[in-house]
């Protein structure tokens, strides 16, 4: 099943802009929802958003990237916002959609950014294809030693009976699994859970575009399939060999104050894997979502980066 | 039911719904009419299929034989895109086992590293677990290999998918990670020896899981002994 994008949400939010354009883009058989704001003949700059957000997200921030003279191209991972589910979900095949979407933008290398699970997936695009990549942004996705909470079968080593139970469980239960309805008012409710330094007009708003309202009430579009945390061999260790090597400029900013769906890197940690002009900026009293708390503070920065 | 009969005279799979993935569990050789034995659980090695009929060697198996294909392989759903990660074939598994109920596994190469998977997450429900050499036995090693994007011909799609034969030959299966599913198998199943490892081959996840307590060692030539401890 695949959901209708929004393009005229009930909701308004002040800057927020739904995007320019909307496309699709098939990535090994899957349909993925790509959107774009800005000159189409700009140059190019792609924006990866983090575990169970979707391009959405971004309808602040990306119409401030626009502005300053790019064509900021977004989607939505598979499962996610207006992508198609799938029956099986992994990192690298979140990697190889993201390939696809570049491919659909330009075969030269140009410059990414990305929040959370989608700062670290571009991370580890820039490792196994630096040839796209240009200039790297990452914003509050880069590796901890702790676990990450939107990354699911990613990073926890320490299994607990329950744990490793309870998610067999769950996917012993998917047969008729179905997001829980609601007004408009109970999805924004259930999202502070997740976002909860975020104002509430701002999670009202991204019920408005990512959910859809059906008979019974509004729905998440996410695939029900998808579960918050689980477990897997990954190590962090693994991700911040990986930082020290990139061979592009690099900018990390990091949201200091700590929050659920963060994952909790401190400066100091990184500064040691930090490569060669490689810049971190720490914000302090803000939280995970760095770009939609700050936008402006973010956009200065990062077209500063890009210029 | 979906899927052709099988060459042998048994009936066809029987399907099990894991998500948007139809799961073919073969019925190889009911047990004994009015046995209550329990059941025995085959599991494929990476890009193999179910076995048409019971191996010889597992014959003296008091209890029925079934056999599961894993997605994207043999009867079952080949899905778009690939997404393959060993702890989803454990959900696999699984789904077997909830069919089933209480079970004996025997696992070939990947088979068998999700076999030591499904034994630690289901310590109550597998009831021992036998790890044979197979395709897939090794992985990705213990760390992951230098990352790269991966593309493969996707027409006309027939199993086995080959992102699985991609995929699961990348991923990491760290020591310390098998280990604690041999740990938590030890700790909730009762037995004094939940895992047997057969397999010669010895990538590094399995030599650390030979080294734990609770896991017993038999000789490939002696598979009907190895087997016959789990019979009771």
């Amino acid at each position: 099943m695949r959901p209708t994008v929004v393009t005229d949400p009930v909701v308004d939010y002040p800057g927020a802009r739904r995007p320019d354009r909307f496309r699709t883009v098939v990535s090994s058989g899957v349909h993925l929802s790509v959107v774009e704001w800005g000159d189409e003949g700009a140059p190019p700059v792609l924006l990866a958003h983090g575990g169970f957000d979707f391009a959405g997200t971004f309808d602040v921030f990306a119409p401030m990237i626009a502005a300053g003279g790019w064509r900021v191209v977004a989607w939505d991972h598979r499962g996610h916002g207006d992508s198609e589910h799938t029956a099986l979900y992994s990192w690298d095949a979140d990697v190889r959609d993201a390939v696809a979407v570049l491919d659909s933008v330009s075969r030269d290398p140009i410059p990414v950014i990305g929040h959370s699970k989608g700062g670290a997936l571009m991370l580890q695009l820039a490792e196994s294809c630096p040839f796209r990549i240009e200039r790297l942004v990452n914003i509050d996705g880069m590796p901890s030693p702790r676990p990450h909470p939107d990354v699911a079968s990613h990073e926890r080593t320490t299994l607990m009976t329950s744990e490793l139970s309870g998610w067999l469980d769950w996917n012993r239960s998917l047969g008729d699994a179905s997001r829980k309805p609601g007004t408009l008012d109970d999805l924004a409710t259930r999202r502070a859970r997740m976002n909860p330094r975020l104002p509430r007009e701002w999670l009202r708003y991204l019920v408005s575009v990512g959910a859809r309202e059906d008979a019974d009430g509004w729905r998440w579009k996410i695939d029900p399939m998808l579960r918050m945390g689980g477990f897997g061999p990954w190590r962090s260790a693994w991700s911040l060999e990986r930082l020290s090597g990139l061979g592009m400029p690099m900018l990390g900013l990091l949201g200091m104050v700590p929050e659920q769906m963060g994952w909790g890197a401190a400066p100091e940690e990184l500064e040691p894997y930090l490569p060669p002009g490689g810049r971190l900026v720490a914000f302090e009293g803000v939280g995970h979502f760095v770009h939609i708390e700050r936008p402006a503070e973010v956009a200065e920065l990062v077209l500063e980066f890009l210029s | 039911m979906s899927g052709a009969a099988t060459a042998s005279s048994g009936p066809g799979p029987v399907m099990l719904s894991h998500g948007r993935v139809e799961l073919a569990l073969h019925p190889l050789r009911p047990g004994p009419a009015g046995g209550s034995a329990r059941p025995l659980l085959l599991l494929h090695g990476l890009g193999e299929r179910s076995p048409r009929q019971v191996p010889e060697w597992m014959a003296s198996w008091p209890g029925p034989v079934h056999a599961l294909d894993f997605t994207g392989h043999g009867d079952s759903t080949v899905p778009a895109g690939g997404g393959y990660t060993a702890e989803i074939l454990m959900s696999d598994a699984d789904i077997a086992v909830g069919h089933l109920g209480q079970v004996t596994i025997v696992g070939r190469g990947l088979g068998a590293y999700v076999a030591l998977l499904v034994a630690g997450g289901r310590p109550a429900a597998v009831r021992g677990a036998v790890l044979l050499d197979g395709p897939g036995l090794l992985g990705g090693g213990p760390t992951p290999t230098s990352p790269h994007v991966d593309t493969v011909e996707r027409d006309p799609v027939v199993p086995p998918d080959p992102w699985a034969l991609v995929e699961l030959t990348r991923d990491p299966r760290p020591p310390d990670y098998a280990t604690a599913f041999v740990r938590q198998a030890v700790q909730y199943s009762g037995l004094a020896e939940p895992i047997t490892v057969c397999a010669v081959g010895r990538p590094p996840w399995l030599e650390a899981v030979v080294a734990e307590p609770g896991v017993r060692v038999a000789r490939l030539t002696r598979l009907a002994d190895a087997l016959a401890p789990y019979a009771g």
